[in-house]
């Protein structure tokens, strides 16, 4: 570290404008994962909100578009809830609706399907809890944009009338859009594209998207034993969110672009060392030859680039959190997640301080005769 | 103070401490072209004892320094500082040798660039684990360049520098101080009180010196001149 520290002062404006490239992309990489955290919060956090472990959607369907094609009955949930391994089983209604309130405001919404008295029914932090046949228990967030509890909704094309009567206490989307909890029931009619009074056979209040599965206790469910049983196609939690409309597509977009970022940092920094480390050649040779180890060298490498490294990643992360703050709540879907801000952090530093090992392992063939003469 | 050589310099005593080199023979090249760069040589150099090395270019004398400061291994012979055998140290022995009782002085200094005269000193303390042998600013007084203590090398003359890297060689006390044609980058006055300055210290720290020139000039500074032709060493 003698050596190492005074390096980086006596070159700073050379590590400085390295250093700032890293900086530079360390706000990036804050930015991309609040817009990555963002958008996974905006596409399924009323999914990840569910106490649901698993769905089974009918079998025929592909993962992509599960949740708007798939079509399961009560057999079939009740299949599920008699295995051992599921503690319990329900029906789960999802469809995507545009409406409009009585006050003219327009909402898209996703709508949620499940019996009043299933584990599935939510607890409404303002108002009432579901009960009326008519009754939405809506996303916070649908509070923010202007529905108000009292007000009734129409579903466009269908004129099917609903009545806020309760908000959940955080915000719940699918899909992008706010979600909205109804009574199964009502789910199905508007399913089954019945306009108000119109007569619905029996047939169509036994069906819904999937079953909602919970594991028993300090168990994993058997999704191949399961499917087996009552044809179907079950998925994780976490697997489902692919089903979410444009979820896979933005996520892998958007991972690919910060493997993208994760592999230019450490390839900057390991140019810059190789350079660094060739120009210093002779002076490696002259300190080799004065009895210098090939582990104190490295070691003196690696401190400055750990030091350069730990600064402007700081730098950039602070930063990228000022803006990402000044981001979050203009309704662009921003979150900063710590956890998601740790790993890049951690990542950038690690990946960094391979790229410079890549180059400072040059130090080891350095040979020290090369002090002796003049320079070469 | 003489050469020792043949069947001399096999005994052991006082007069072996110092370094020593016994039919020492030196290839370089691969396969078909080698040079016998050195053809068993034959030197001892006694402490507080300044020996000049001098002969044409590809005489072998920068091989003389490499083999004599444990930078090379001979291909025969034996190579003793002090009574410790140098021959067949392992790379990282080499080294560590090197660090505890090797001193070199490089052309042209060969300073580092990001350090002040006295952080040169501390750096090679630093080098063989922080122990400071010598109060480094007494070093840098000592060989007249106490206020220039802070200054980096590109704010020194080349002779100023060369005085910097004489400090900074015996600042572990070495027992064997080697020294590249010092005076290859200086003019005339300089190279003179470069050369008196290695003969002061040489006999003040009483250190076995060998150094390797292509000026006749600054010979009359030195005890002993050697001549270096085609590997072989000669009066
Ligand atoms: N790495 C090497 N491989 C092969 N031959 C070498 C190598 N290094 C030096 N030689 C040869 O060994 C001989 C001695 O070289 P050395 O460098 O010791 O000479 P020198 O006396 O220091 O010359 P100069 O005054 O030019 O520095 C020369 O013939 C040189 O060509
Ligand atoms: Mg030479």
């Amino acid at each position: 570290m003698f050596l190492a520290m005074r390096e980086l002062w006596f070159a700073r404006s050379r590590f400085g404008l390295m250093g700032s490239v890293v900086a530079l992309i360390s706000v990036l990489m804050v930015l991309l994962s609040g817009l990555s955290s963002g958008l996974v919060e905006d596409g399924v956090s009323g999914l990840q909100r569910l106490p649901v472990d698993g769905f089974a959607f009918d079998e025929e369907t592909e993962v992509g578009s599960a949740f708007s094609r798939s079509l399961v009955d009560e057999e079939q949930a009740q299949q599920w809830s008699d295995r051992p391994d599921v503690e319990e089983a329900a029906l789960f209604g999802n469809l995507l609706v545009n409406a409009r309130s009585d006050k003219d405001v327009p909402v898209d919404l996703a709508l949620f399907g499940v019996e009043e008295d299933s584990f599935l029914a939510p607890e409404a932090a303002e108002g009432e809890g579901l009960g009326k046949d008519d009754g939405l228990v809506v996303s916070q967030s649908a509070i923010e944009e202007g529905i108000a509890i009292g007000d009734v909704l129409s579903v466009e094309r269908l004129g099917t009338e609903l009545e806020v009567v309760g908000a959940l206490e955080d915000k719940h989307t699918y899909g992008h859009v706010d979600v909205a909890y109804l009574p199964l029931h009502t789910w199905q009619e508007i399913y089954s594209g019945a306009q108000p009074g119109q007569e619905v056979g029996p047939e169509a209040y036994t069906v819904a998207t999937a079953v909602a599965l919970r594991a028993a206790s300090d168990t994993e469910i058997d999704h191949a034993a399961g499917d087996s049983a009552a044809q179907t196609m079950s998925l994780t939690l976490e697997e489902s969110f692919a089903a979410s409309p444009g979820y896979s597509a933005e996520t892998s977009t958007l991972n690919l672009i910060q493997a993208f970022l994760y592999a230019i940092s450490a390839l900057v920094i390991g140019a810059f060392f190789t350079v660094w480390t060739i120009q210093r050649k002779h002076e490696l040779a002259v300190l080799r030859a004065m009895g210098a180890s090939t582990g104190y060298l490295m070691r003196d490498g690696l401190a400055q680039a750990l030091a350069i490294l730990v600064v402007f990643c700081g730098l950039g992360l602070g930063v990228g959190i000022g803006v990402g703050s000044l981001i979050t709540g203009t309704g662009m879907p921003f979150l900063l997640e710590t956890s998601a801000i740790t790993t890049a952090a951690v990542l950038l530093i690690v990946l960094g301080l391979l790229g410079a090992l890549a180059a400072i392992v040059r130090i080891s063939s350095v040979d020290p005769l090369t002090a002796l003469g003049g320079r070469r | 103070m003489t050469i020792t050589a043949g069947s001399d310099s096999k005994t052991h005593g006082k007069n072996t401490s110092g370094l020593v080199l016994e039919g020492v023979t030196l290839r370089l090249g691969d396969g078909d072209s080698t040079v016998t760069a050195l053809d068993d040589v034959n030197l001892t150099v006694a402490p507080g004892e300044l020996v000049a090395v001098v002969g044409p270019s590809g005489a072998g004398k920068s091989s003389l320094l490499a083999v004599a400061g444990a930078l090379t291994a001979p291909d025969t012979g034996t190579v003793r500082v002090n009574e410790h055998e140098l021959t067949g140290l392992s790379k990282r022995a080499q080294a560590r040798f090197r660090r505890e009782n090797i001193g070199f002085v490089f052309q042209s200094g060969n300073l580092l660039a990001a350090l002040t005269a006295v952080d040169q000193l501390r750096m090679a303390a630093h080098i063989a684990g922080g122990r400071e042998q010598r109060d480094p600013r007494e070093l840098l007084q000592a060989v007249g360049m106490g206020d220039k203590a802070n200054r980096r090398p590109h704010q020194l003359s080349g002779g100023e520098r060369q005085r910097v890297g004489i400090a900074r060689a015996l600042m572990l006390k070495p027992s064997v101080l080697l020294v590249d044609e010092p005076t290859a980058a200086l003019d005339r006055k300089r190279s003179h009180e470069v050369v008196r300055l290695l003969a002061e210290e040489t006999e003040q720290a009483n250190v076995a010196t060998m150094m390797v020139t292509h000026d006749h000039d600054v010979l009359e500074y030195c005890d002993r001149t050697l001549e270096m032709m085609d590997g072989r060493l000669s009066n």
